[in-house]
């Protein structure tokens, strides 16, 4: 299982909830039961989301692997210069 | 991903070095083609016409005198820009902002926009152009656009992130709050508080060169663009969003580019110049003046925060507090959120909160500016820091390295960090002989950390090997800094050949797959890694090539040095292939030889930088010259140090224009003042010292020479650096950005 942290701009979105325990083995399978358990997060996960896990930021690499005890965090996506 | 990117250590040859650049010459000679170079056949000439006011709403546009006069060969408004938006409000926003359709929403604004045979007709078609506008309030200030009594800039605006929500609109468009701890609790345990609010000024990136391209679009529905851009994968796709196009149809070409800082990765005038040539049946070239790069695109967010920070006698920060208000222009955005992030992301707090607030204005809408929103955020924090240090008599970068964030941190926006270098950043600046160099009359010293979340992201790459041995490597990711000579040495490295047979240029759209922009730092740290694994898959098919060429099996072939060798007691006496060896004979092994690479890059690892700046204050005057700038940051590995050296430099460059001189003035009538570098001062050469840089080299775990992106941490701490130093030198508190003359004036005069 992983608990997951959402951001402060999710959590309405999610019941108001600021932490979820999810079990999932990857980014993908982790957004996919997050939205199912909470549709209105559809919306966010198109593009504004990205997913810390053990402090390093991915935007993009849904694949990653989501290790036993892993601290995960969900952010926005950061916009660069 | 297939591509193992993780940290490998290794002894590296071209990696490190300083080649001259492969632009270099086409740059100083001027044959380098910047956007405004492009020519095509039938070519017409766009001009835009601009709202004059800071908020209007638009009763009527005739355009029928313009359309008649001769050389006219279209015109277009919001019509010719139907809203294909779909509800995506940020796309309706980068519509509407490329073209007013019901309000002009700041001065410059643009309205209308006329193709015509040449520049004097279509200057005289914009007179011709008729609109009656209804002037309506306006509010340019960040704390005024808060105010009851402001005039709201859009009526469907209710804040968001506010419980219970408000109940009226107002220009108030979010709230954002991130932290952790009881900050309450950690003030009552403080010795020692400061508690201040900071002001800066809307600042232009400065780009040198300003937008500018070539639109053509044919009756079969393709189109092409010519464009300074950061990323033309990215302008394709929302300009083909914009009319309706197919993405595949449009090709882009981005020109060079004679600067971006972020004011590049967002569509201005291209839209509307694809829209007159789609109406004229001709290509169009539109090229924004001076002015209206100035009036009409990418500024960065005016801001105003509140930081509250509290420590104990021995130099523990016991909590720490922000509020930051940030103008987003006349439509929503993050910008405030960003910097509520960033604030406090270099320090190590028990109870810790900011507040981010995005607030409509009447000025252009913002757009990303190298770090955005994080320098401001940092000279909030980073002043009330030093003020702090001060106050409980420590050392400046000793209360830093107190209360630094390390390894297992929880960051102020969240997650616990892994292995960061902020640490080794203070403790190079403790031991820098900057920091004991003695001062003189009327000079100050100052420091400051900073804080960047770099990125990667999609990144595509095509390395093709000549007959004669020479590469070319396609790379999608724009040359903002050099990355054309690193990408270049990164596959020498990989490939163990010289620096100078690898060529490498950036494709256009329909010769390569989809990139992400050059901004985030990424370019290099995702287009070497996509060029590490390219090379990697190459030196795999000349293996196969070699195998083939002495008729063995492809196992007993070991890639060392830039050569296929054949290895096991049967194949001892075969002579090394070298890549000239195999490309030679190409054409019998099965034809041409590449590698390709398409892959996410992700990882790029947080960035942190400290700086050092002494500076001279005149009291008569209030001028404030900078005499010497130390620059320390980690770039993971530096693949070429001069570029590395040159972002520092640059970001820090930037950082002090920004902290002394630059911004945008207003008068009451909402219009900008000073919309040109001679009103606009962006430091030259002469306001400078030589800024001194030192590189740290802490391996980036997730790439395969341990590099970080370098290009914005720079700009972060130098607001708050200077300002540390003039107030230092002057012996009061400095909280408005740019201190200009006028306000160190202003300040000693209400000390005395």
């Amino acid at each position: 299982m992983v608990q997951v942290t959402l951001w402060a701009g999710l959590r309405p979105l999610a019941e108001d909830q600021e932490h979820v325990t999810i079990e999932a083995a990857t980014i993908r399978e982790l957004l996919s039961k997050l939205q199912l358990r909470y549709p209105a997060l559809e919306q966010p996960f198109r593009n504004d989301v990205a997913v810390a896990i053990n402090g390093t930021i991915y935007r993009d690499d849904w694949s990653q692997g989501i290790p036993e005890d892993a601290e995960v965090f969900l952010m926005r996506r950061i916009p660069g210069g | 991903m297939s591509f193992d990117a993780s940290y490998n250590e290794k002894e590296l040859n071209a990696v490190g070095t300083r080649p001259v650049r492969p632009d270099g010459v086409d740059k100083v000679t001027g044959r380098a083609r910047y956007g405004a170079d492009y020519n095509m056949p039938g070519q017409l000439v766009a001009r835009v016409l601009r709202s004059p006011h800071a908020h209007a709403r638009i009763l009527r546009i005739d355009t029928s005198q313009a359309e008649a006069l001769k050389g006219v060969k279209a015109v277009v408004t919001a019509a010719d820009l139907p809203d294909l938006t779909d509800g995506d409000a940020s796309l309706f926003a980068i519509l509407d902002n490329c073209m007013a359709r019901t309000k002009a929403l700041y001065d410059g604004h643009a309205v209308a926009a006329v193709a015509a045979i040449d520049v004097h007709v279509a200057r005289k078609a914009l007179k011709l152009i008729e609109v009656d506008y209804e002037v309506l309030p306006h509010v340019v200030d960040v704390d005024l656009a808060m105010a009851p009594d402001a005039p709201v800039l859009d009526e469907t605006i209710i804040t968001k992130g506010v419980t219970p929500a408000p109940d009226a609109p107002s220009n108030v468009f979010a709230h954002s709050e991130f932290g952790h701890g009881d900050v309450a609790a950690g003030f009552a345990k403080a010795d020692e508080i400061v508690e201040r609010t900071f002001k800066t000024e809307q600042t232009h990136q400065g780009y040198i060169e300003p937008h500018a391209c070539v639109a053509s679009c044919n009756s079969d529905g393709s189109a092409e663009m010519w464009v300074c851009t950061q990323g033309p994968f990215v302008y394709r796709q929302v300009c083909a969003d914009l009319l309706g196009l197919e993405v595949s149809k449009l090709k882009v070409t981005s020109s060079e580019i004679g600067g971006g800082f972020g004011g590049k990765t967002h569509v201005w005038a291209e839209p509307v110049a694809l829209a007159l040539s789609r109406k004229a049946g001709r290509p169009v070239k539109l090229v924004m003046s001076r002015n209206e790069v100035f009036r009409a695109s990418g500024p960065t967010s005016a801001t105003s925060i509140d930081v509250k920070i509290g420590a104990t006698k021995d130099g523990t920060i016991t909590a720490a507090e922000a509020t930051l208000r940030y103008t987003s222009g006349p439509y929503p955005d993050t910008w405030a959120e960003t910097g509520a992030m960033t604030a406090f992301a270099c320090y190590d707090l028990e109870n810790v909160k900011t507040v981010g607030i995005e607030v409509l204005v009447n000025r252009p809408k913002v757009a990303a500016y190298r770090a955005p929103s994080a320098p401001m955020a940092a000279f909030a924090v980073e002043s009330a820091i030093d003020s702090l240090a001060h106050k409980i008599g420590i050392d400046a970068v000793d209360f830093r390295i107190k209360n630094a964030a390390r390894e297992g941190t929880r960051s102020s926006y969240g997650p616990v960090y892994g292995p960061i270098g902020i640490g080794p950043t203070l403790e190079a600046a403790k031991a820098h002989a900057h920091m004991s160099a003695p001062l003189g009359k009327n000079q100050g010293r100052g420091m400051a950390c900073g804080f960047w979340f770099n990125f990667g992201g999609q990144t595509c790459t095509d390395l093709n090997i000549s007959a004669d041995g020479t590469v070319t490597l396609s790379v999608g990711t724009v040359d903002v800094g050099g990355s054309r000579a690193s990408l270049s040495m990164i596959a020498a490295e990989e490939l163990g050949i010289a620096y100078e047979d690898v060529k490498a240029g950036v494709a256009d759209t329909a010769s390569l797959g989809y990139n992400d922009m050059t901004d985030g730092s990424r370019g290099t740290f995702s287009s070497s890694m996509a060029t590490i694994s390219a090379a990697r898959n190459a030196i795999a098919v000349m293996k196969q090539r070699a195998a083939l060429m002495w008729d063995i099996p492809v196992e007993d072939i070991e890639w060392k040095d830039g050569q296929a060798h054949a290895v096991g007691a049967s194949h001892d006496n075969l002579a090394p292939l070298s890549v000239k060896d195999i490309a030679a004979k190409a054409g019998n092994t099965g034809g041409p030889i590449a590698g390709h690479s398409e892959l996410v890059a992700d990882g790029a690892g947080v960035s942190f930088g400290t700086h050092i700046c002494d500076v001279e204050v005149d009291p008569e005057t209030g001028a404030t010259r900078v005499i010497r700038y130390t620059v320390i940051q980690d770039a993971g590995k530096a693949v070429h140090p001069a570029y590395v050296e040159g972002q520092y430099q640059g970001g820090a460059a930037q950082g002090i224009g920004w902290a002394l001189n630059e911004e945008y003035i207003y008068g009451e009538d909402g219009r900008l003042q000073n919309a040109g570098f001679l009103d606009y001062r962006i430091p030259v050469c002469s306001d400078l010292p030589m800024i001194d840089t030192q590189i740290l080299e802490i391996p980036n775990p997730n790439h395969p020479y341990g590099v970080r992106g370098v290009g914005e941490t720079s700009i972060v701490p130098p607001l708050a650096a200077v300002a540390n130093a003039v107030s230092d030198a002057v012996g009061v508190r400095m909280t408005h950005v740019p201190i200009s003359p006028p306000r160190i004036l202003a300040a000693l005069k209400a000390q005395r």
